[in-house]
């Protein structure tokens, strides 16, 4: 492997072009990221004077962009996808000083995400590398800025998926930062300093106070960390659509991390609910753990007829493509069809049913950061936490394979508190 | 035996009804039941023409029932009323919508949404609470259930008027539900047709702004000189339609052709509404990451109560509203009915059954 010192001297030496290059090569590198991310391995390829030119300039300027190492002054360790296969591995950088209204906190757990496994593999073609991921973040608080009101030292808090937006818009301004259009996501985003976010699977964290919630002591904190995700994500939905009534009847469409929040946050507004998954053997889970009050295997033709016109709303958290027009029968009139999975295909939408029942078909992505606290304040009063699997970082990769073939019950959390170190 | 149309009940009725899946129509002789306690028996003067109508002739939902006397936007006067009926007395102008009964039991009865309600009875091509199929406004007379029947305001004409008893009330209906009545807000309005250039209308008596979204380019004079909308995009203009990326609160769709729903997506702002009303006959595809990225919602509605037709009318009344009209005499049908399936026509015909049908 190419050393940064080696690869500054061969840039020297192509400084000094020979009018026809023959031997001296550099590859030419297109978009910011890659020259960042390879900087440390260089392949040949003949190129003519005019490219190298090109690539000398280019590169001059990607010089002048510091390492993550040097970006800040905290040093912080963490583990990060280097490409787009995705496998995570020990990755030295660092994080900004403690702003004067920005929260710093050692992190003791990280929940692990499906989403952080489609960005490790830039499956949505955003991903910036190295990427550290991680959105459903706690620890506790090592030090506060002096603006800070709502926060001491020691208290335990976490973040999630966002830590910025724009504060000015009409979504800022009524608490839906997650629908800010210039909204900064915690991991492989761009911060207002120009620098890339790095997400929980580190060691510390520093956020803006606005974007850090307080967990209260009664929860503990490993099976807290999901709610930052998963909880909100559907928490904010069973309100926004009204299914937040007692005696509402609630379909739960897919029994995963979203899935299992769902059931347990909708049991504790009070509804009826009802389970819809293509696996039988999730039936018993569904009812005796998690307690839902009934369960259909959505292939089942008679189970879903037989449920025809039941339901005043139902949670669709799978992300796979599947047909819309079996769920929006099973809703009653003016029930509401809410999509929390994203997929990348369109769904087929059939109109007569919204029509004649005045069905409607919505999303909902997240929550703002005032519904995300109260959330984790309704969490704590019903005892609502995520079921998880706790693992070493070491094992993250495995656990993302696993992840992959759903195979978990319901959530993974990283134990960085007392695995990160040790893996130096 | 079952009785033929002309002997099944007591008063003669004439009318035209399509008798085959070609949907032409041609003079009808039927009966209608005698007017009981609850009923209103109302000469009719005019009805409009919907393209529900056109659907249900030529059978293109697949469920008409020979012969068809369509019309579902009738206006008239009462001559009967029956001795449960306080709310009408003869002589008064009424209206008449797209539903003639239902169960009145239910939860949505209750509420006053009979459109809701699963057994809700259509005003023709339907089966009444005697068993006997329904035949709607292109008659002379028609006798309804008073709780279907709603004053015609003063201030509203008969001609212009008619057809708010459907394509007024589907587009005010949701724009209530769905909470478009907030003065400022941005809606955009898919397809200037019988709904659309009502919808424009409403909408800007509730107090929006207002964007009309079509494919025809000549109708953008119409649509912001004649109707009053404030602005006009070509929905086939890429750059247009970028431009207004995130500018609408809301948009209701009128368009019963398969279309793409992605773009009129994109125009909404973070939580937007898309509300569809036409009904095509094949799903639309919907993307799913706008919805989820931006918390919107595509909603559908279908007509409206009777509490809310008659808050409709009302509505239109004090402000002027009503609709574009052609007005035709009942042997033009046909023609009007070729017209309609080409768009051909400003916005709604309206068939003088009044002063046409008897003379034929």
């Amino acid at each position: 492997m190419v050393t940064r010192e080696k690869f500054i001297v061969q840039l020297m030496k192509l400084g000094n072009l020979p009018a026809e290059p023959e031997n001296d090569v550099v590859e030419w590198r297109q978009g910011a990221d890659e020259a960042r991310d390879r900087g440390g391995s260089i392949k040949g390829i003949t190129l003519t004077h005019q490219q190298k030119i090109q690539a000398l300039e280019f590169v001059k300027e990607k010089m002048a962009d510091k390492l993550p190492e040097e970006e800040h002054p905290k040093v912080a360790f963490g583990w990060a996808a280097r490409d787009q296969s995705g496998v995570l591995s020990p990755f030295k950088f660092s994080r900004r000083a403690t702003g004067e209204k920005d929260v710093s906190f050692k992190v003791l757990y990280c929940g692990m995400c499906h989403s952080d496994l489609h960005m490790i593999k830039n499956e949505w073609g955003n991903s910036t590398y190295p990427l550290v991921p991680g959105h459903e973040i706690v620890g506790v608080v090592t030090e506060v800025g002096s603006k800070v009101e709502k926060f001491k030292v020691g208290h335990k808090v976490g973040v999630g998926c966002m830590v910025g937006s724009c504060y000015s818009c009409d979504n800022c301004t009524n608490d839906l930062e997650n629908y800010c259009s210039q909204m900064i996501l915690t991991y492989s985003a761009k911060y207002y300093d120009g620098t890339i976010t790095y997400g929980g699977y580190s060691d510390i964290m520093v956020a803006d106070e606005h974007f850090v919630v307080r967990i209260p002591d009664s929860l503990p904190l490993d099976a807290t960390a999901p709610l930052l995700c998963a909880g909100i994500t559907v928490y904010s939905p069973l309100k926004y659509y009204g299914l937040d009534k007692p005696g509402f009847h609630v379909g739960v469409v897919g029994l995963g991390g979203l899935g299992h929040m769902a059931v347990k946050f909708a049991k504790a507004m009070g509804a009826k609910v009802t389970v819809i998954s293509t696996s039988p053997n999730k039936k018993q889970e569904a009812i005796k753990r998690l307690s839902a009050d009934s369960f259909l295997v959505s292939r089942d033709q008679d189970q879903i007829q037989a449920a025809t016109g039941t339901m005043d709303g139902i949670i669709d958290t799978v992300s796979a493509s599947h047909p819309l027009l079996p769920l929006t029968g099973l809703l009653k009139s003016h029930g509401k069809l809410i999509l929390v999975g994203a997929p990348e295909k369109p769904f087929e939408l059939p109109a007569f049913p919204l029509l004649m029942g005045r069905k409607v078909v919505g999303g909902s992505c997240i929550g703002g950061m005032k519904e995300t606290q109260e959330m984790v304040d309704f969490a704590a009063k019903h005892g609502i936490t995520s079921d998880i699997e706790v693992i070493p970082v070491e094992y993250v990769n495995t656990a993302m394979e696993r992840m992959l073939k759903a195979d978990v019950r319901y959530r993974f959390v990283i134990d960085i508190g007392n695995t990160i170190k040790s893996s130096i | 035996m079952a009785k033929s149309s002309e002997a099944q009940h007591p008063q003669k009725v004439f009318g035209w009804a399509a008798k085959d899946t070609s949907g032409i129509l041609s003079p009808f002789h039927f009966s209608r039941r005698e007017n009981g306690d609850e009923d209103v028996s109302i000469k009719i003067l005019y009805c409009g023409v919907c393209h529900s109508d056109l659907h249900s002739c030529r059978n293109e939902w697949g469920n008409a029932h020979y012969p068809l006397v369509p019309g579902h936007e009738i206006v008239g006067t009462v001559t009967k009323i029956g001795s449960n009926v306080k709310k009408f007395k003869v002589g008064d102008r009424v209206g008449v919508g797209v539903m003639v009964g239902s169960c009145k039991s239910c939860e949505y009865c209750k509420q006053d949404l009979e459109n809701y309600c699963p057994k809700h009875i259509l005003t023709y091509n339907s089966i009444d609470n005697d068993g006997t199929r329904t035949y709607g406004g292109y008659a002379d007379m028609i006798v309804v259930d008073q709780n279907f029947v709603v004053h015609f305001p003063d201030g509203l004409p008969s001609d212009a008027g008619a057809p708010l008893l459907c394509a007024g009330i589907t587009v005010y209906s949701p724009m209530k539900y769905y909470g478009m009545t907030e003065p400022g807000k941005h809606l955009g309005i898919v397809g200037l047709g019988g709904l659309g250039h009502v919808a424009v209308r409403i909408a800007k008596a509730f107090g929006l702004k207002v964007t009309v979204i079509s494919s025809s380019p000549r109708k953008e004079s119409e649509a912001i000189n004649r109707l009053g909308a404030d602005a006009f995009l070509v929905s086939n203009d890429a750059g247009k339609m970028k431009g207004a990326i995130g500018t609408m609160d809301f948009i209701i769709d009128t368009v019963s052709a398969v279309h793409a729903l992605a773009p009129l997506l994109s125009l909404l702002k973070a939580n937007g509404k898309l509300i569809t009303l036409g009904l095509p006959n094949k799903p639309l595809e919907l993307p799913i990451f706008p919805l989820v990225l931006g918390r919107k919602l595509v909603g559908g509605s279908d007509i409206g109560g009777m509490k809310e037709t008659q808050e409709m009318l009302d509505f239109c009344a004090k402000h002027n509203i009503t609709a574009d009209v052609e007005v035709i005499r009942m042997d033009e049908i046909n023609t009007a009915m070729d017209r309609l399936a080409k768009s051909d026509v400003k916005y709604r015909f309206v068939i003088d059954v009044g002063s046409s049908l008897s003379q034929l």
